[in-house]
């Protein structure tokens, strides 16, 4: 880890509360939901992380708290350094403040998240679905959610799949 | 006997109706221009200078679907797509035809998931199946070939 | 299938500007199939004659669900799906997904393997270039470049297949390595590209670079600054051509990028005649880059040693128990990289491509998200083509390099 980033972290962790983890070279800052937009604003105004790169999220689907985290993961133009933040939401109605006014080009990515799993994000001022059609119900990268595959036909179970496959009428 | 004999300098052959209709079908099929994912690359490369398809009569894609006699389903097609592609083929004026090219096309491919659908056959009737994934341009090519063949055994009675 | 809701007018209301619901400017729908805009993507123009008000791009008709399908393959089969994401670059998908996986699991690479990689990712650069170059002339008129880039495109493609079998998705990079050793032939191919090459990129400049029309078309349009291309988090050309000299090959090097001497193209002016400038200058390096690798190419293994994740050879099987025992395992359970996640990204031709794993010690990988420059590069285009006429916005599509696979996943 380098020196700058080191000085960050030491920083982060006197100003907020947060847990700090590394594996393999890459530094992760868990901070709470709260906090979010004045740890992204320090970071990006005081330690010149530039660049909002990606924003994800991850299911742990039996787990009720904590049950999703999301990932934002932050590059500095000028120094070269790269820092993961972490929030983690609860299941049942998991919302988050959007990072949209801080970093513009979280914009489509938080629509991802919220089309895909279902996080709310709060002040985003367009939120609707962004790879799914408008009309679909449920959201497809949540751990209870089916694949949705269909079984592969064989000789013996060709006609009950045949039925089942939707024909064109011409 | 002896008129087609006498006459065949002249340039006159004698053939049935069938014949003709099929032949000229065949000969200058026109796709619509309609590619969804890696197949399309594919289907640019069969287009292009070193696998030629002009030389089958596809001299040019169509922009509009109802400029357009032949339909390749080059890709995957999404469950949001599904509806744009069924409106496109009812776009296109009879006789139509669709090659179902690559695996996702044919079946769903390598993508067995809520997203993909499972074959675009689910919505439009296909003709020819083409497979590999990405089919080379010579494989698409022996399709064009095997649909020309198709149309060229058409009954006048089915249609007319 | 899933049921239906209703989608109400109201939601979508706030997409549009006032003039729009007054009836002063014109909704225009250039549809998912539409010749320019290079796959399949949905544009919702707002025009006041012929001027765009304001483009709405609505993505999502390429979705193919490949980062739920991949949690429940293994790792190896996971890595197949991954080359159709990004088409174009199906070697550079396939590398990030190598390196990400060789962190997690922290895999040592030889180095005859990285120099084969670095050749292959190069020419995988210099092809989609050529693809970029064709249809994006094509485009704004200039319709013979298409027929001159896929040309060159079959003689990239007859070394992938001579490599490995396959034309476009080969699947060659895994993890520790290459799937096996180049054939006899493959330096002769590669030189024959190198000789033939700066040839052929001459002749495109030739029929572009002074061309009074395809100079007026591409001059001033579709400029986007630098300040605006930070706060978007855009990468590739289009950053490079606002002049910051950004490439993760030269800034976080990987693959033993630090060893080769290439230069960054770089332009001042944002437009869409500096992004074509940048990549034609991109192409003229790779070839350097990878005359370097030829040259310098090392002898030795090209798998790692490390039996965990690398199925040993087939001639092991029948003397060594503990071989037969790790490809049993491989190949039955898939390898199981140790409790974790990583973020690494590489320089693919458009962009940043970085990837999310996330592993949770079984041989299926618990999640796996990739971060591709297209979802970010068109988020940023309605600033591109704000008051331009609708023929540029066109070129201003191309300009951007978009493919679909790339932002639907």
């Amino acid at each position: 880890m380098s020196e700058r980033l080191q000085n960050v972290i030491e920083k982060m962790h006197s100003e907020f509360e947060i847990e700090v983890e590394t594996f393999r070279g890459e530094n992760t800052l868990f901070v709470k939901a709260a906090d979010l937009l004045n740890v992204m604003q320090a970071l990006r105004d005081q330690h010149e992380f530039t660049q909002c790169m990606d924003v994800t999220a991850v299911d742990y689907y039996p787990a009720e708290t904590g049950r999703f985290h999301v990932v934002y993961q932050l590059y500095s133009m000028p120094h070269n350094d790269r820092i993961q933040v972490r929030v983690r939401l609860d299941g049942n109605a998991p919302t988050i403040e959007s990072v949209q006014g801080i970093y513009p080009g979280a914009n489509w990515r938080e629509r991802e998240v919220y089309d895909l799993f279902g996080i709310i994000f709060n002040n985003h001022p367009d939120l609707r679905r962004i790879v799914m059609p408008q009309d679909w119900v449920g959201h497809p990268l949540r751990k209870d959610y089916p694949l949705g595959y269909e079984e592969v036909q064989f000789t013996f179970n060709f006609d009950e799949i045949m039925k089942n496959k939707p024909h064109p009428r011409d | 006997m002896g008129l087609e004999q006498k006459a065949g300098s002249l340039g006159i052959v004698t053939t049935t109706l069938e014949n003709v209709i099929n032949w000229s079908r065949t000969n200058s099929m026109w796709p619509v221009l309609f590619g969804l994912a890696c197949c399309a690359i594919e289907m640019m490369a069969a287009q292009s200078s070193h696998n030629d398809f002009s030389r089958f009569g596809m001299e040019l894609n169509r922009a509009s679907p109802r400029q357009s006699d032949l339909m390749f389903v080059a890709g995957r097609v999404s469950r949001k797509m599904a509806p744009v592609v069924r409106r496109l083929y009812d776009q296109m004026p009879a006789p139509k035809w669709v090659i179902a090219m690559g695996d996702c096309a044919s079946c769903g491919g390598l993508f067995n998931n809520y997203a993909v659908l499972q074959g675009v056959d689910e919505i439009i009737p296909v003709d020819v199946y083409v497979s590999g994934c990405p089919p080379r341009p010579e494989a698409l090519i022996h399709a064009v070939l095997t649909l020309h063949e198709k149309v060229k055994k058409n009954k006048l009675k089915e249609w007319a | 299938m899933s049921d239906i809701r209703e989608v109400s007018v109201d939601e979508l209301r706030h997409l549009v500007s006032d003039r729009a619901l007054s009836g002063e400017t014109m909704l225009l729908n250039m549809g998912p199939q539409h010749p320019s805009t290079h796959g399949v993507l949905r544009l919702l123009l707002e025009l006041d004659g012929e001027i765009v008000v304001n483009v709405v791009p609505d993505i999502g008709f390429l979705h193919t669900g490949v980062e739920k399908n991949m949690e429940s393959k293994t790792y190896q089969k996971a890595e197949v799906m991954v080359d159709r994401l990004d088409y174009m670059n199906t070697v550079g998908n396939n590398l990030v997904y190598c390196l990400a996986f060789e962190k997690l699991a922290e895999l040592d690479v030889p180095p005859r393997a990285q120099a084969i990689r670095v050749i292959l990712a190069e020419i995988q650069r210099i092809s989609s270039h050529l693809l970029w170059l064709g249809t994006s002339a094509m485009d704004i008129g200039a319709m013979s470049t298409f027929l001159y880039g896929m040309r060159e495109r079959e003689m990239a493609m007859d070394i992938f297949e001579l490599v490995s079998g396959q034309r476009m998705m080969t699947t060659f990079i895994r993890p520790g390595g290459i799937w096996r050793d180049v054939p006899v032939e493959f330096e002769a191919a590669v030189r024959g590209f190198l000789k033939e090459m700066p040839r052929r990129i001459q002749e495109y400049e030739d029929l572009l670079l002074t061309n009074e029309i395809w100079l007026d078309r591409t001059k001033g349009i579709g400029v986007i600054t630098q300040e605006e291309c930070l706060q978007y988090s855009l990468s590739g050309p289009v950053l490079r051509a606002t002049g910051l000299a950004h490439d993760l090959r030269k800034k976080q090097p990987y693959m033993g990028y630090d060893q080769y001497d290439f230069r960054i193209p770089t332009r001042t002016e944002g437009d869409v005649f500096a992004r074509y400038r940048v990549r034609v200058e991109e192409m003229t390096e790779s070839l350097k880059i990878i005359e370097q690798a030829l040259n310098k190419l090392p002898v030795g293994p090209v798998k790692s040693n490390n039996r965990k994740y690398v199925p040993p050879p087939r001639a092991e099987l029948g003397v060594n128990m503990e071989a037969m025992i790790h490809h049993f395992k491989i190949w039955t359970e898939g390898f199981k990289p140790p409790v974790g996640h990583v973020y690494t990204a590489a320089e693919s031709p458009r962009g940043e491509l970085g990837v999310y794993m996330e592993s949770d010690g079984s041989g299926k990988p618990y999640r796996v998200h990739y971060v591709t420059p297209t979802f970010a590069n068109l988020q940023a285009m309605p600033i591109m083509s704000r008051n331009q006429y609708i023929a540029d916005l066109i070129g201003v599509i191309g300009s951007i390099d978009i493919v679909l696979g790339d932002a639907d996943r």
